[in-house]
């Protein structure tokens, strides 16, 4: 009988449900109810309620009470900080620059590292702390716009696009989709450091959230409620809603508005058409393909491996650069509206 | 570059069709010859350059990417053009973004593909894609391909022209025909009051007078003179300078397939008939023509036959003269112009034209008896003109009608196709049409009016799913979006109101009579035309 003496990382097991930690029975990011569950943001597609236990940080515990009232027995992680989870497992908290309270877990286990990221991006976002790299031996990483074709603009020039349209109709409005966690804050930040302190006009899904984020230490400005508000006053407005207001009922009570939306499938012309995009906007908390491929070689892991996304490209580049990578095809986990 | 690149963006993501009227015209308004004159020839597909084709894109993008990732990209991105735009890899050092200077203007960038050939294409394109961004990469594959497809006909294009300097669209359209890009001339008379360009020298193509839909007019016979309509295509024949061209409905020029037409006059002159081909068909009255299918085999063609000239030969059946001996007649009543045009007959080769003969009818009655009792397959309906009526561009309410009759047909254009089902699955076969809310040419939109699945011959069904697949602008799962270019002319039943349908219109197994190739989508049916055939 051969001894095994070579690391072989049985202990964690990728599940299409989640990230399965055997010797600790714990689970990263589940898609079904389980006794013990580590989060690492709020986005629907990585945190959801039933669960027994939640491990995350304060931010993102906050936001699941906001969105699920209540995420069973909370344990609020610190950033850095390790939290023995039992049997010899370890979880570290790192800040993965996605959304506000966004971590990616490092665990640690008979002296192997695996870091799991759940969603980030490199790009610096006012609303939430920048990404760390954190050496380890295998990387779980996402590949949303895992294509060489998605390279997010700098934002800079996206929000004069937009600030742009707004100068453009005095006598109507912008309405900006984007996602009501993360994506909306952010692109409010964005238009504050452009200089633009003018209200901005919320559809009612994106008032707790902002108001959240504010209370938690985001300043946003002055906003206001775009609910019950005249048409005469939208004009020459912005007006921020999730995206699936845009061609809803909803967008009647606006004056003749632009259809902008902020989101990194933007780069691509068919899918803005194919939403009745009038003004698409690049931005997105996920990394571009040059993020991707930066990051994997800044962690310079012995083993990639994919989650969710467009994880074949991700993975013909891992192999025309000689590392080792993996798909594991994973459930669930995509955010359309980023 | 930019400003094309930009305008190339927007009308990309602007649906309304008043919205890409303004923005087309600012642009022409705003940016200095001759960018404008070479942004308008791409606009209106007046620009081929032969050396670059999609291959000459893909090959130069597999010698820069890795193959897999490319073909997973273009899969993704659905679009051989925009895909390049986007993956092609920025050139070493700074980017064009951050220094201007390196951006070629439009009428340069005209110039470098000009002069590209087949083997100097490969060494010559790269260079220039590595002075844009990814948005000058687009605009600049998509007008070098020949492909803009972003929901702009010339004829729109035409109409922003004409809106961006207050000029008629009527005398640009006039125009149009005798100028070549950048349209200098153009530019000069319509921006800065200059004489318009010269017409009297090339045979030009002068718009077509077109007639309003009877419906539930009744007119004196006193005041308005009555003719067949016959069932071939509209055409003008013009001759100036020792040239002859022949004019489709559109104002395309079809001479080259038409030959024996354009060798059939030597004097200078206009004339529009209907062109139509010899038959035993239609027992017609002296020479019968063929049916429509049988002049269906001879359009489209770049050249023809000996055997196709002898055994279907083309003649027109005369309506109208508008100029003859260099004087222009279209000032002139109906009546007037008729009779300049039968004393021309004798100076015209019987074997390639005839007069269309008038209806002899003493009342309306009369009239609606004579129509009834037509069998002639040839005769679509019946035209009424008024006899004091000039020859006036386009399509003035009052002066000329046509009475169309049964089965009722519609002229729609497609908006949709979908791939049919069983052996069709491979081909668009589902057609979705619509007919215009309001006029064209003052930013009416299309409205889908119904859906047909037959009604075609299987090479009919092969050229109309060709034609979806060259003219798609979108795609909504098996669902194609066209360029709206296309007028279908639609039979059905009946027609009845509905709650169901934004139309508020529903047609009664409709199927596709005819593809209008011939008729400019502009000039498709209005809803109104669709709603006065409803007899609920
Ligand atoms: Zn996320
Ligand atoms: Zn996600």
């Amino acid at each position: 009988m051969p001894i095994k003496t070579a690391p072989d990382f049985s202990w964690i097991k990728p599940d299409p449900h989640g990230i399965f930690v055997g010797p600790c029975n714990a689970w990263i990011d589940p898609s079904k109810p389980v006794e013990t569950a580590l989060v690492t943001h709020g986005h629907a597609d990585h945190a959801r309620g039933g669960h027994g236990a939640v491990f995350a940080t304060r931010e993102t515990l906050a936001i699941m009470n906001l969105r699920y009232g209540g995420a069973g027995r909370e344990v609020t992680v610190s950033m850095r900080e390790p939290v023995e989870l039992g049997c010899g497992v370890t979880a570290t908290y790192f800040p993965a620059g996605h959304v506000l309270g966004s971590a990616q877990i490092l665990l640690e286990h008979a002296g192997e590292r695996v870091i799991v990221t759940g969603d980030y991006k490199r790009r610096p976002d006012p609303t939430c702390e920048p990404f760390e790299v954190v050496p380890c031996d295998i990387f779980i990483t996402e590949a949303t716009f895992g294509l060489p074709v998605f390279k997010h603009p700098p934002i800079v020039g996206e929000m004069q696009k937009l600030l742009d349209a707004r100068a453009q109709r005095p006598e109507g409005c912008v309405a900006v989709g984007a996602y009501a966690l993360g994506k909306a804050q952010r692109v409010i930040c964005e238009l504050r450091r452009a200089g633009y302190h003018e209200p901005i006009y919320l559809h009612g899904a994106l008032e707790k959230m902002c108001a959240l984020y504010e209370e938690l230490g985001v300043p946003l400005g002055e906003l206001r409620s775009a609910t019950g508000i005249k048409k005469e006053e939208l004009k020459g407005q912005i007006v921020l809603c999730p995206p699936s207001a845009l061609n809803d009922r909803w967008s009647r009570r606006l004056p003749d508005p632009v259809t902008a939306m902020a989101s990194g499938w933007m780069r691509v012309r068919q899918r803005a058409r194919q939403r009745n995009v009038e003004l698409p906007l690049v931005i997105s908390d996920h990394c571009d393909w040059d993020e991707l491929t930066q990051t994997i070689r800044d962690v310079d892991p012995a083993e990639t491996w994919v989650t969710h996304g467009r994880e074949e490209a991700l993975l013909r580049w891992c192999q025309l650069n000689q590392r080792r990578a993996r798909a594991l095809a994973m459930v669930g986990y995509e955010d359309e509206d980023d | 570059m930019r400003a094309f690149a930009n305008l190339v963006d927007r009308l990309t993501y602007t649906r309304s069709r008043n919205a890409k009227l303004d923005l087309i015209a600012d642009y022409l308004r705003t940016t200095p010859d001759p960018d404008r004159g070479w942004a308008l020839a791409a606009l209106t597909g007046a620009l081929d350059f032969p050396a670059v084709k999609s291959s000459t894109i893909r090959t130069l993008l597999t010698e820069r990417v890795d193959p897999v990732l490319y073909a997973l990209s273009r899969d993704y991105v659905g679009d051989t053009a925009e895909t390049a735009s986007l993956l092609w890899p920025a050139p070493e050092g700074a980017s064009p973004v951050d220094e201007p200077m390196l951006e070629p203007s439009l009428a340069e960038v005209v110039d470098l593909l000009r002069a590209m050939t087949r083997s100097s294409v490969m060494k010559e394109l790269p260079g220039l894609l590595d002075r844009l961004d990814a948005n000058g990469r687009y605009a600049l594959l998509k007008f070098a391909t020949g492909a803009m497809r972003i929901g702009v006909s010339a004829r729109l294009a035409r109409v922003a022209f004409a809106q961006a300097f207050d000029v008629p669209v009527d005398e640009v359209e006039e125009y149009w025909h005798g100028v070549e890009p950048p349209y200098p001339t153009l530019f000069a008379w319509a921006a800065d009051c200059a004489e318009p360009p010269r017409t009297d020298l090339v045979p030009l193509f002068r718009p077509f007078m077109l007639a309003h839909p009877l419906e539930e007019t009744v007119v004196s016979m006193d005041d308005y003179a009555a003719e067949w309509k016959w069932d071939g295509i509209r055409v003008q024949l013009v001759h100036v300078n020792g040239e002859t061209r022949v004019y489709s409905r559109s104002g395309d020029d079809i001479s080259a397939t038409f030959p024996e037409l354009a060798e059939a006059l030597d004097f200078p002159v206009v004339l529009d008939g209907e062109l139509l081909v010899r038959g035993a068909h239609q027992g017609g009255e002296e020479g019968g023509a063929a049916s429509f299918n049988a002049l269906q085999q001879r359009l489209g063609r770049k050249t023809v036959s000996k055997k196709m000239l002898r055994e279907a030969p083309a003649f027109i059946r005369l309506y109208d003269v508008l100029i003859r001996d260099g004087e222009d007649l279209r000032g002139l009543g109906w009546a007037e112009r008729r009779e300049h045009l039968e004393l021309l007959m004798d100076r015209l080769n019987p074997e390639r034209f005839d007069l269309s003969r008038l209806i002899e009818a003493k009342s309306f009655e009369d009239l609606a008896a004579i129509r009834e009792g037509a069998r002639d397959d040839a005769i679509e309906g019946v035209m009424l003109k008024r006899r004091d009526s000039p020859y006036i561009a386009g399509r003035k309410v009052g002066l000329w009608y046509k009475w169309k009759r049964d089965p009722l047909l519609i002229d729609c254009v497609l908006m949709y196709a979908q791939r049919g089902s069983g052996k069709r699955s491979s081909f668009y076969s589902d057609f979705t049409f619509g007919c215009w809310d309001g006029d064209p040419d003052e930013g009416a939109d299309l409205l889908p009016v119904g859906k047909a699945y037959f009604g075609f011959t299987d090479d009919e069904l092969k050229w109309l799913d060709r034609h979806v697949r060259q003219n798609t602008v979108n795609r909504f799962g098996p669902v194609r979006e066209t360029d709206k270019s296309l007028v279908l002319e639609v039979a059905f039943d009946s027609v009845h109101e509905s709650k169901r349908h934004k139309s508020g219109l529903a047609m009664r197994f409709p199927r596709i009579n005819r593809i209008r190739q011939d008729k400019p989508a502009h000039e498709a049916d209005r809803i109104e035309a669709l709603k006065a055939l409803v007899r609920d």
